[in-house]
C-alpha cells in the first residue's frame, strides 16, 4: 500500500479497485445455489403442460411411484387440501402454485416429483400421466379482448369478468388532445406502432434453491437464486403461515439475475412443500428450457405512439397507448402503485408539455412475468418509443436526428424539471452529453461518408439515443413491493483493531457491491477497502432491504451505507474530541483522522479511535462503535446519456454489421469506474440482444419458439463490438455521495440506437421503422422489397 | 441401468467412481466428486459453462458421458491454481475485471486455456472466435478479450507484464 503525507491512501470514490469477489469466482469456488449439497437432500423435477390451453382430467402418479428412487410426489390437488394451490403475485393476482384443473400456458407446472436423485426425479417426472382435454388457445393479445375471446381466468371471474387486467391511464388527456388538434392545423403529427417484443433475461445461471426445515427448530431455511431475499422471507411467511423469524432465506452467490430471479416461483414454493412433507432437504434446479418457458419474461408492450410538433419541429405533446400482454398470471413485479411500472416516464429527455398515456393489460396463454429485464420497471419500453419517434420526428420535418434532439433537450438550467406526466428530474445536462458523443465518434464525418457511400449504393446508417432513465425506487410513501416501502438499509461494525464489517440490504448478482460498498465506506472513514468486508443475502444477518432490481442498489442502498458510515464518524468524532481532550467543534477531519486546528499533529485515527470505542469510552457514549441505516430516498434518480452506433447492411443478406458504438453515459458521481465500465459493456450486450437477435415467439397453438439456447440467441463474443464508452459527470443533488445507478442505463439506451441506426441506413427509400429484433430475414425482405437486395 | 467403475485423472489427481452409463461428465464432477466450480447453463451444448479439458482438449462436459472420460486426464477450474500461484488466466481475469457474477467464468477461462494451447498468439479475432461457445450475459465480452489477451502475453514473455494494480483480496 502507499501513503502519502496526508495519510494511506485510501481507494474511494472514483478509483478503478480491483474487484474483492473475484478471488473465489477466479478459483472456482463460488458458492452458487446448485453447489449446495446437503446431507439427505432430495432433488425435484417437475412436470409440466404439453398444452397452452387445456382442462386437466386427472393426473395418475402410480406408475411415478414405482420408480426406484423417488420419495414423493405433490400435485395441484394435494396442494389445495392444504390451502397452498394459489400464491399471490407481486402484482395483486393470485398464480397456481400446481395447476389443479386446468394449465394455462405451455410448460406450466403440474406435479413435483422428490427423488434419491436428479436422475431419478426426472424418470419419476417422466413416469407421471396426465390426462388433458385442450382448450381454445389464445395467443395475440387484440383477440384476448375480442367478445367471443374465451375467458381464461374462470378462477377469478367475479372481480375480472374479461381476460382485461386493468385500463390504467395517466396525464392530461384534454391538454394533449388540443394540442393534437392544433398540430393537425398548424403544425405537424407524426405517428408509428411499434411492438417490443417479449424477451427473457436468461441469466446462466438459471432458477433454483435448495430448502431445509429443522423440524426440532422449526426452522425453515431456504438458500435461493433472489434478488430480494428478504421481501421473499415476508412473503414466505405469510403464504406459508411460518414464523417469520423461523424462516431464513439466503441468496448465495447468484448467477447473473437482470430481473428473472425478484418473482417468486412455484418451484420454489414446491421445494418448501416437499421439504415440509418428507423431512429432507429438497433441491429444486430449473433447466434451461424451463427458465426460458416458465419464469418471468420482460417486455411484450404492443405500443402506438404519436407526437404533435410545429413546423420546426419543436415537440408540443406525446400520446401513447399500449396493449400490454401479461400472460395467463398478472406476475409483473411492478411497484404495487404503478400497473405500468414506471412507463410514463416516455417524455424522456425532452420537454413535451402535454402527454397522455394509456394502458391496457391483458391475459394470454403465454408464461406469467413481465418483470423488467435488465431496466427500471418498463423504462426500456418507454425509451425506446420515445427514441425512436423522435427519428419519426425528424424525417417528417427534414432535420437531422441530433439536431432534432439538441432543439427539443430538456434545457440543464430547467432542472430540477417537472416532466408533463408528473416525474421530477433530479439533474441533467442532455445537450453536454449529446455534444461529447457526436465529437467522439466524428459525427459530421460519418454523415458525409454516409452519402458518399449511399451514392455508391451502399448502406450504412448512424444511429442516436439520447435516453433518460428513472431508477432508485423509492421513496416509500410512492413505491413498494406487495406493500412493502422500497427503503434500504446497511449495518455498519468497526472492530476494536479498527477493520468493518457491513452488512447490506440490497443483494448482488454480479455487480460488484462486496467492493464498491466497501469504497463507500473506505471513502467516508478514510480506510482501505481491504479493511472493510461487506456482506449481503442472508435474511439472519444483513438488515432488511428491498433488494437488487431496477438500478436501485447504489441510489438507495449506496445512500444508506453512505449515512450509516457517516453516522460512525459523527460518533468517531466525538470519542477523538474526549481522547484529545477538546470540543468537538476544534476538531478537524481529513480522511481516517481528526486532529485538533491549528496542530495537524495532534490527532486520532480512526483505527485508534475504534480501539477507544471499546477500551477507553467517554463515559457519557455508549461503548462500541457501529451505526445503521434506513434510507428512505427523496426521489428517484434520473441517469441519461447519449448513445451513436453505426451499422453498415449487407444487401446480399440483410445482415446488420454494428461498425461502431459509443456510448456516453451520466450516471452522476462514479464509485469505482471501472466496475461501472464493465456494467455498461454488459448492459450494452443486452440492449444489443433484443435488438438483433432475442424473441421469444410462440405459435398459434402457444408452443413456446425460443425454448433453448439454440433458438432464443444470445449475443456471443462474435457478436458483440468492441464497445466504446465516455463519460459525463452530473451529481444527484439529492443522494449522499451524488450517484446515480448505471447498472441499466445501457440496456436501456441501446436498442433503440441501433434500430434508428438500421432505420437511417434505410430512409432514404421511404423505410421509417422496422420492429426489433432486426432479423436479416426482415432486412432482406426490405431490400427485396425495395429493389436494392443484391441476391 | 448399467453401472460402470471408471477412473479418471483429474487436475493431476486420480479419482474412481461407479456411474450410471447415462451420467453426464458434469453431474459426476459437481455431484460425485463436489468439483463445482464446472458449472451448468444450458440443455443444449450452447453456454460453455461446463467447459474443461480432455486430454488438452475444451470439452463440454455436459456433451460427454462420465464412462466416456474412463482412462482420461481432465482439467478443470479448481486445477488452473498451482502451488498458490494464480494461472495467468486467472491473473488477467482479475487484472481486467474480465468476471462480474463469475457464473461464466470457468468454462471461459478453460475455452481460453485451450486456445492458447493452440495458438500462443491470437489476434483479438481469433479470441472472440475462440470463446464464441461460451456465452456471458454480464461482462459483453470486451474485458474478458483483454484478459486472454493478458494471459497470453505472460505466458510467452512472463516478466513482461506489469501486476496489476490495486488490491481486491489477491
Ligand atoms: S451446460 Fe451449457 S454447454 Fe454445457
Ligand atoms: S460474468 Fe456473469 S455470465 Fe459471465
Amino acid at each position: 500500500m502507499t501513503t502519502t503525507s496526508a495519510g494511506p491512501h485510501v481507494h474511494g470514490l472514483g478509483e478503478p479497485y480491483k474487484r474483492k469477489e473475484d478471488a473465489r469466482f477466479i478459483r472456482g469456488k463460488g458458492n452458487y445455489v446448485d453447489d449446495i449439497q446437503l446431507p439427505g437432500m432430495l432433488y425435484a423435477d417437475i412436470v409440466r403442460s404439453p398444452y397452452a390451453h387445456a382442462l386437466i382430467k386427472g393426473i395418475d402418479i402410480s406408475k411415478a411411484l414405482q420408480v426406484p428412487g423417488v420419495v414423493a410426489i405433490i400435485t395441484g390437488k394435494d396442494l389445495e387440501a392444504a390451502g397452498l394451490a394459489w400464491m399471490p403475485t407481486l402484482s395483486g393476482d393470485t398464480e397456481a402454485v400446481l395447476a389443479v384443473d386446468r394449465v394455462l400456458y405451455q410448460m406450466q407446472e403440474v406435479a413435483f416429483v422428490v427423488a434419491e436423485s436428479r436422475y431419478a426425479a426426472a424418470d419419476g417426472a417422466a413416469a407421471v400421466e396426465v390426462d388433458y382435454e385442450p382448450l381454445p388457445v389464445v395467443v395475440d393479445p387484440r383477440k384476448a379482448l375480442a367478445p367471443d375471446a374465451p375467458l381464461l381466468r374462470p378462477d377469478k371471474k367475479d372481480r375480472q369478468p374479461t381476460n382485461q387486467i386493468y385500463h390504467w391511464e395517466t396525464g392530461d388527456r384534454a391538454a394533449t388532445d388540443a394540442a393534437f388538434a392544433e398540430a393537425e392545423q398548424n403544425g405537424v403529427v407524426v405517428r408509428q406502432d411499434m411492438y417490443v417484443p417479449r424477451i427473457h433475461p436468461a441469466p446462466i445461471e438459471t432458477c433454483g434453491c435448495v430448502a431445509d426445515y429443522n423440524a426440532a427448530t422449526g426452522k425453515l431455511t431456504v438458500w435461493m437464486t433472489s434478488q430480494a431475499p428478504h421481501a421473499h422471507r415476508t412473503l414466505f411467511a405469510i403464504v406459508s403461515g411460518l414464523p417469520e423469524h423461523r424462516i431464513r432465506v439466503i441468496s448465495p452467490d447468484v448467477g447473473g439475475g437482470f430481473g428473472n430471479k425478484v418473482p417468486i416461483y412455484p418451484g420454489y414454493v414446491c421445494a418448501v412443500v416437499a421439504a415440509l412433507k418428507t423431512g429432507r432437504p429438497v433441491k429444486w434446479i430449473e433447466d434451461r428450457t424451463e427458465n426460458l418457458t416458465s419464469t418471468g419474461f420482460a417486455r411484450d408492450y404492443h405500443i402506438h405512439a404519436e407526437i404533435a410538433a410545429d413546423k420546426e419541429g419543436t415537440v408540443k405533446a406525446l400520446r401513447v397507448y399500449t396493449l400490454a400482454d401479461h400472460g395467463a398470471f398478472d406476475a409483473a413485479a411492478q411497484p404495487t402503485k404503478f400497473p405500468a411500472g414506471l412507463f410514463h416516464i416516455c417524455t424522456g429527455s425532452y420537454d413535451f408539455k402535454h402527454a397522455h398515456v394509456a394502458v391496457d393489460a391483458v391475459h394470454t396463454n403465454k408464461a406469467p412475468g413481465g418483470i423488467a429485464y435488465r431496466c427500471s420497471f418498463r423504462v426500456t419500453e418507454a425509451s425506446y418509443l420515445i427514441e425512436r419517434m423522435m427519428d419519426t420526428l425528424a424525417r417528417e420535418v427534414g432535420k437531422d436526428p441530433a439536431e432534432i434532439r439538441l432543439q427539443n433537450f430538456i434545457k440543464p438550467e430547467a432542472f430540477p424539471y417537472r416532466s408533463a406526466l408528473g416525474w421530477t428530474y433530479d439533474s441533467g445536462n442532455y445537450e453536454r452529453a449529446l455534444r461529447l458523443a457526436m465529437e467522439k465518434i466524428g459525427y459530421e464525418e460519418l454523415r458525409r461518408e454516409q452519402a458518399e457511400k449511399r451514392a455508391r449504393g451502399e448502406l450504412m446508417g448512424i444511429g442516436i439515443s439520447s435516453f433518460t432513465e428513472i431508477v432508485g425506487a423509492g421513496p416509500g410513501k410512492h413505491f413498494d413491493i406487495a406493500g412493502i416501502q422500497m427503503f434500504d438499509s446497511c449495518e455498519i461494525r468497526v472492530h476494536p483493531t479498527g477493520k468493518v464489517l457491513a452488512r447490506i440490504g440490497v443483494q448482488t448478482q454480479g455487480q460488484g457491491h462486496e467492493t464498491t460498498f466497501a469504497q463507500i465506506i473506505a471513502a467516508e472513514l478514510g480506510i482501505s477497502p481491504d479493511d472493510v468486508d461487506v456482506e449481503h443475502g442472508d435474511t439472519d444477518t444483513a438488515p432488511y432491504g428491498l433488494g437488487t432490481y431496477a438500478s436501485r442498489s447504489t441510489p438507495v442502498g449506496g445512500a444508506a451505507t453512505a449515512v450509516a458510515a457517516r453516522k460512525i464518524r459523527d460518533k468517531a468524532r466525538k470519542i477523538a474530541a474526549y481522547l484529545l481532550e477538546v470540543g468537538e467543534e476544534d476538531l478537524e477531519w481529513e480522511p481516517g483522522r481528526f486532529y485538533v486546528r491549528g496542530s495537524p499533529s495532534k490527532g486520532k485515527t480512526i483505527q485508534e479511535i475504534a480501539f477507544a470505542a471499546y477500551t477507553n469510552c467517554p463515559p457519557y457514549l455508549e461503548p462500541g462503535l457501529e451505526a445503521v441505516n434506513y434510507y428512505d430516498p427523496p426521489n428517484l434518480t434520473y441517469p441519461f446519456g447519449s448513445y451513436i452506433c453505426v451499422v453498415d447492411i449487407d444487401r446480399g443478406t440483410g445482415e446488420v454489421h454494428i461498425r461502431r458504438f459509443l456510448a456516453v453515459d451520466d450516471c452522476g458521481t462514479v464509485i469505482n469506474p471501472m466496475i461501472v465500465e464493465g456494467q455498461i459493456h454488459g448492459g450494452l450486450t443486452q440492449g444489443l440482444a433484443p435488438a438483433l437477435y432475442e424473441q421469444l415467439a410462440y405459435d398459434e397453438d402457444g408452443n413456446v419458439l425460443g425454448s433453448n439456447f439454440q433458438d432464443y440467441l444470445i449475443p456471443t463474443a462474435m457478436e458483440t463490438p468492441r464497445w466504446e464508452t465516455a463519460r459525463t459527470v452530473t451529481p444527484s443533488p439529492h443522494h449522499p455521495i451524488g450517484a446515480k445507478g448505471v447498472g441499466e442505463s445501457p440496456t436501456v439506451g441501446a436498442p433503440q440506437a441501433i434500430a434508428n441506426a438500421v432505420v437511417d441506413a434505410l430512409a432514404h427509400v421511404g423505410v421509417r421503422h422496422i420492429d426489433i429484433p432486426i432479423t436479416p430475414w426482415k432486412v432482406w425482405a426490405i431490400l427485396k422489397e425495395k429493389g436494392l437486395a443484391t441476391a | 441401468m448399467s453401472i460402470h467403475h471408471i477412473r479418471v485423472t483429474i487436475n493431476g489427481k486420480l479419482y474412481e467412481g461407479d456411474v450410471e452409463a447415462r451420467t453426464l461428465l458434469v453431474h459426476w464432477l459437481r455431484d460425485g466428486l463436489r468439483l463445482t466450480g464446472t458449472h451448468i447453463g444450458c440443455d443444449t451444448s450452447s453456454c460453455g459453462a461446463c467447459t474443461i479439458l480432455v486430454d488438452g482438449k475444451a470439452v463440454k462436459s455436459c456433451t460427454m458421458l462420465a464412462v466416456q472420460a474412463d482412462g482420461r486426464e481432465l482439467l478443470t477450474v479448481e486445477g488452473l491454481e498451482q502451488n498458490g500461484k494464480l494461472h495467468p488466466l486467472q491473473e488477467g481475469f482479475h487484472v481486467e475485471h474480465a468476471l462480474q457474477c463469475g457464473y461464466c467464468t470457468p468454462g471461459m477461462m478453460m475455452a481460453a486455456l485451450a486456445l492458447l494451447k493452440r495458438n500462443p498468439d491470437p489476434s483479438e479475432q481469433e479470441i472472440r472466435e475462440g470463446i464464441s461457445g461460451n456465452l456471458c450475459r454480464c461482462t459483453g465480452y470486451v474485458n474478458i478479450v483483454k484478459a486472454i489477451q493478458y494471459a497470453a502475453q505472460k505466458l510467452r514473455e512472463p516478466e513482461q507484464v506489469p501486476a496489476g494494480s490495486g488490491g481486491g483480496g489477491e
